[in-house]
């Protein structure tokens, strides 16, 4: 049921309705709205009620296990959300003067400093709201960068075919054409391809490392030399740094510029789908170009922002204000929390449990998309023995996976694997947890020889059954409409 | 410390699985020359009491201002439930519901979040969200230039009233496709785009940007714009204040055909101020241009008994289908703070929402009222506000603002750093969660500084 199959006409919640009268004689009628916008008519346990309920019919990290690749599905701790919620940070306005805002700018300053730390980089800006915008906020200084040294032949970029489909929809924003790069067998970029590819019109390459494959690119050096000879920078999507946290500096491995998503490593909530935080880190050359605003920290230990003004060469602001300043708090509580060693234990149980696992699942029959290699943080399972033997796909074994109580893995994706499971545990779930999900699987790989269609047909005790995607695409149904239920 | 649940044994057992030593071995792919020296600038790890500690002396540090401070970010009363329910663990430690049987919740409230904002917009169908109100802006404009068919222009009319972060933040994102943002001024007496004004041959432009209230908070003539602009085949981009929007003429009632796409920030409707995010950015459209729109869309469908169920649509606009050729790079978008617009509507209703509006701009125009008696004050534009306006000071805005700081008084936004004519120009803005006696004490406060400033200041340089 809808929230506006609740409502009824006329009802008010008088408890959210402010006591003094409002005023809109002044207004001259034809500024006016003559129509009653649609918003449900309920009481306040109504609302109540109608959303705890939409709530369990979710899966979670607080309700689930969660493995799904690439998006670093660990624990948020709660404090974090607490800490993040204090009247003084919620009460913030953004324009509020600096001599009003100092714990919060003390807290910015310190997590930009922890984070040029952990990245091995020269400078970092917490503006960008997401992921995807801190990858726009990188390409665009890249192109900053060109531009500056009037190199203006460059206009491609290189972007590994595994890559995930925000690099090549980032450097298509920044207006670059988009060049792909094979992948050899077993997982590491196609050097000889590389070699072939870069050239005057070389901007940049976009590598995650460890990639989208679950491993470590280990030639990442020569990839490095390769491009920077042609004159190309690096950008790194810190998409996987969850992996290598404390253990390797990207800026080590030379590249120029990265982005992280604190909402993976840092472990701000996914929210539904957001919100994220994007920052950017960069070396040297690429400093001036950052995007505002920044915090400084002044002789006098008072902090203050770096804007326009002071940084007149910057690529200019992402946000109305000073990007996701909610998100970027809790993944500076995490970062104090854990601490220096606590860091480097999340990459070594993040890599434990991910191997672990790996092992268990090869034990228990499956196929390992590159059975050479080591898992990093997280690894891929490869169904297409399954889909020919039996017609069991990576979407029927997803579906499946959800009867069992686990979210499933990402599926489909890397698109260069075919029937594919990425699977990420993180660190924070317990040995059994993990024991549990390798019986649920060896199950369904035994339900898919005996009876294929109990996966076919599955989810069976979800609240809906599999869902018509076609109809939602074709029939397009966006919004509800009063006359209709 | 981590998180980890790992004893001392599990770990034996599971390195012991793997064929391991020791959990160094599995870092053994990673050339020995990458591998760092250890964290210099990372404090050791403290307890979740310590840190709380803390975390409360930096609040403190920042404690509550009496604000008068809008420009994008007000500060409204947000019900208790909306961020108990919104931070569920449910909603809150979820991801983009890409399994949609195991993401009903999430996919139903966004459903009727979209109806929500449609319906007051005046728009016919609406996205999942954005980043925020100045990245939405951006991604309009893109999607105008894509959708506008008629014209092959890649300039937009960008009209100095809408706010100027807003304006960089667009500038930033298109510049790099070859998109133009044409500024143009408006009538310096009034505060406002005139219509009279605008020219007969405008050229060739691929859409308008509207905003309403307009960043002075003075309300635009949308209805003459509209027509104006679509007479010249122009799409045009409203960019609303979603509160505002629940009393004032919708986006898509504006002029003979309303607007085409319709923007803003979602803030005003349940999120903190919070230092200015997390926000979110909303974006509604005409139906005919519904495969243009960036970001994540949500439909309603049946499942294989036929019941009714919820699941993400349009897929193929986005970036892990399209790849190179999507509408846009997004992907995370503001999903838990739509979660808490969606339950704060729920929870106001239209009479609640229309209410919040009417208070705020009766509130205003005390202040205004107020502000008027205050000697040398005056109100720089004369038309209607909204729930902000622009006030002219005797003397520079920022030594009056670090005076009212000291008082815990945010008594505005300066605005002569954006709009050099606008001298000792303060954009300031009252919403229903002031009282008079709030009101009373901002002007006590402004009336001293101003004549103690102009006392110091004495003697003046005269004006040229």
């Amino acid at each position: 049921m809808l929230i506006f199959e609740h409502a009824k006409q006329g009802r008010v919640n008088y408890a959210q309705s402010p006591r003094a009268d409002g005023d809109l004689t002044d207004i001259p009628d034809r500024f006016l709205r003559k129509s009653v916008p649609t918003l449900p008519e309920v009481s306040e346990l109504q609302a109540v009620r109608h959303y705890t309920r939409l709530s369990q019919k979710n899966f979670s990290i607080d309700t689930q296990f969660y493995p799904l690749g690439s998006c670093t599905m660990k624990y948020n701790p709660r404090a974090c959300n607490t800490l993040s919620m204090l009247p003084g940070f919620l009460q913030r306005h953004p324009a509020s003067p600096e001599n009003l805002s100092q714990g919060f700018m003390a807290c910015m300053f310190e997590l930009q400093e922890m984070l040029k730390d952990v990245t091995g980089m020269q400078g970092v800006s917490l503006a960008p709201m997401a992921g995807a915008q801190g990858e726009f906020a990188g390409v665009a200084m890249i192109r900053a960068y060109h531009e500056a040294r009037s190199d203006n032949a460059r206009n491609e970029i290189l972007v590994p075919d595994a890559a995930h489909g925000t690099n090549p929809a980032t450097a298509t924003m920044c207006g670059y054409k988009v060049r792909e790069i094979p992948t050899d067998a077993e997982g590491d970029v196609d050097l000889q391809a590389l070699r072939d590819a870069v050239g005057p019109h070389t901007a940049g390459i976009m590598l995650t490392n460890p990639s989208t494959l679950g491993v470590f690119e280990r030639r990442i050096k020569e990839i490095a030399r390769i491009v920077h000879e042609a004159g190309g920078l690096l950008y790194y999507d810190g998409a996987n740094l969850n992996a290598i946290l404390g253990k390797v500096k990207p800026g080590d491995m030379g590249f120029d510029v990265i982005h992280m998503n604190l909402h993976k490593t840092f472990s701000t909530p996914h929210g539904g789908g957001g919100p994220g935080a994007g920052p950017v880190g960069v070396s040297e050359r690429l400093m001036p170009y950052l995007p505002v605003p920044m915090v400084a920290q002044s002789d006098g230990d008072e902090f203050y922002w770096l804007t326009e003004k002071e940084r007149p060469q910057t690529m200019g602001p992402l946000s109305a204000f000073a990007g996701n300043a909610g998100v970027l708090l809790r993944a500076y509580v995490y970062a104090r929390l854990l601490g220096k060693e606590g860091m480097q234990r999340v990459a070594e149980y993040a890599t434990l449990n991910a191997n672990y696992l790996m092992t268990r699942l090869t034990e228990a029959g499956f196929d390992l998309a590159f059975p050479t290699r080591r898992a990093t943080h997280e690894f891929i399972v490869t169904l297409k023995r399954q889909e020919q033997e039996v017609n069991a796909t990576a979407m029927d074994f997803a579906k499946r996976l959800l009867d069992f109580g686990y979210h499933a893995p990402t599926t489909y994706f890397p698109l260069l694997v075919p029937e594919c499971l990425l699977i990420e545990p993180t660190e924070t779930e317990a040995k059994e947890e993990l024991d549990g999900f390798v019986e649920a699987m060896a199950r369904i790989d035994a339900e898919a020889r005996e009876n294929v269609e109990l996966l076919k047909s599955a989810p069976h005790t979800l609240p809906v059954r599999r869902l018509d995607d076609v109809k939602a695409a074709r029939e397009l149904d966006l919004k509800w409409t009063p006359d209709r239920t | 410390m981590p998180f980890n649940p790992h004893t001392e044994d599990e770990l034996r057992a599971m390195l012991d699985v793997i064929g391991v030593n020791d959990i160094e071995a599995l870092f053994d792919e990673i050339p020995a020359t990458l591998r760092s020296e250890g964290l210099s600038q990372v404090p050791p790890g403290e307890d979740e009491m310590g840190v709380t500690r803390l975390m409360h002396e930096r609040s403190r540090a920042d404690q509550r201002h009496l604000c008068f401070a809008g420009a994008g970010a007000y500060e409204h009363h947000i019900p208790a439930a909306v961020w108990e329910i919104a931070t569920r663990g449910e909603f809150y430690s979820a991801y983009t519901p890409y399994q949609a049987e195991a993401s009903q919740g999430t996919l139903q409230l966004l459903y009727e979040y979209q109806t929500m904002m449609a319906g007051l917009t005046g728009m016919d169908v609406s996205n999942a969200s954005l980043y925020d109100g100045a990245s939405a802006l951006a991604e309009a404009v893109l999607m105008a230039v894509r959708a506008n068919r008629k014209s092959k222009s890649k300039r937009i009319l960008m009209p100095r009233t809408v706010h100027p972060t807003y304006r960089k933040v667009a500038h930033t994102i298109v510049c790099n496709q070859g998109i133009e943002l044409h500024e143009f001024d408006y009538d310096r007496a009034e505060g406002f785009l005139d219509p009279k004004s605008l020219p007969e041959d405008p050229g060739d432009y691929a859409a308008i940007v509207i905003p309403q209230p307009n960043f002075f908070g003075v309300l635009e003539e949308v209805d003459a714009l509209t027509n104006w602009a679509h007479a010249h085949g122009m799409l045009v981009i409203g960019v609303v204040n979603p509160v505002a929007a629940a009393v004032l003429t919708p986006p898509g009632e504006w002029g003979e055909r309303g607007a085409d796409i319709a923007c803003g920030d979602g803030q005003p409707l349940g999120a903190p101020l919070s230092s200015g995010g997390p926000y979110f950015g909303f974006m509604c459209c005409r139906q005919d241009y519904v495969r243009q729109m960036p970001g994540r869309i949500i439909g309603r469908t049946v499942d294989t008994e036929g019941k009714p169920g919820f699941a993400l649509t349009l897929q193929a606009r986005e970036q892990h289908i399209r790849r190179s050729k999507a509408t846009s790079n997004i992907c995370t978008n503001q999903g838990l703070l739509v979660t808490a617009a969606t339950i704060h509507m729920a929870l106001l209703g239209p009479a609640g929402l229309q209410r919040v509006a009417g208070v705020s701009h009766a509130n205003t125009n005390v202040l205004l009222e107020r502000l008027d008696r205050v000697p040398g004050i005056t109100r720089r534009f004369k038309r209607t506000v909204f729930h902000e306006a622009v006030i002219q000071l005797p003397m520079p805005v920022a030594n009056v603002l670090r005076a009212l700081s000291v008082q815990g008084i945010v008594g505005g936004v300066s605005l002569d750093a954006e709009y050099p004519e606008l001298e000792n120009c303060l954009l300031v803005c009252a919403t229903e969660t002031k009282s008079v006696a709030d009101i009373d004490e901002f002007i006590e406060h402004l009336e001293r500084i101003c004549k103690r400033l102009q006392a110091v200041d004495c003697p003046v340089t005269p004006k040229m």
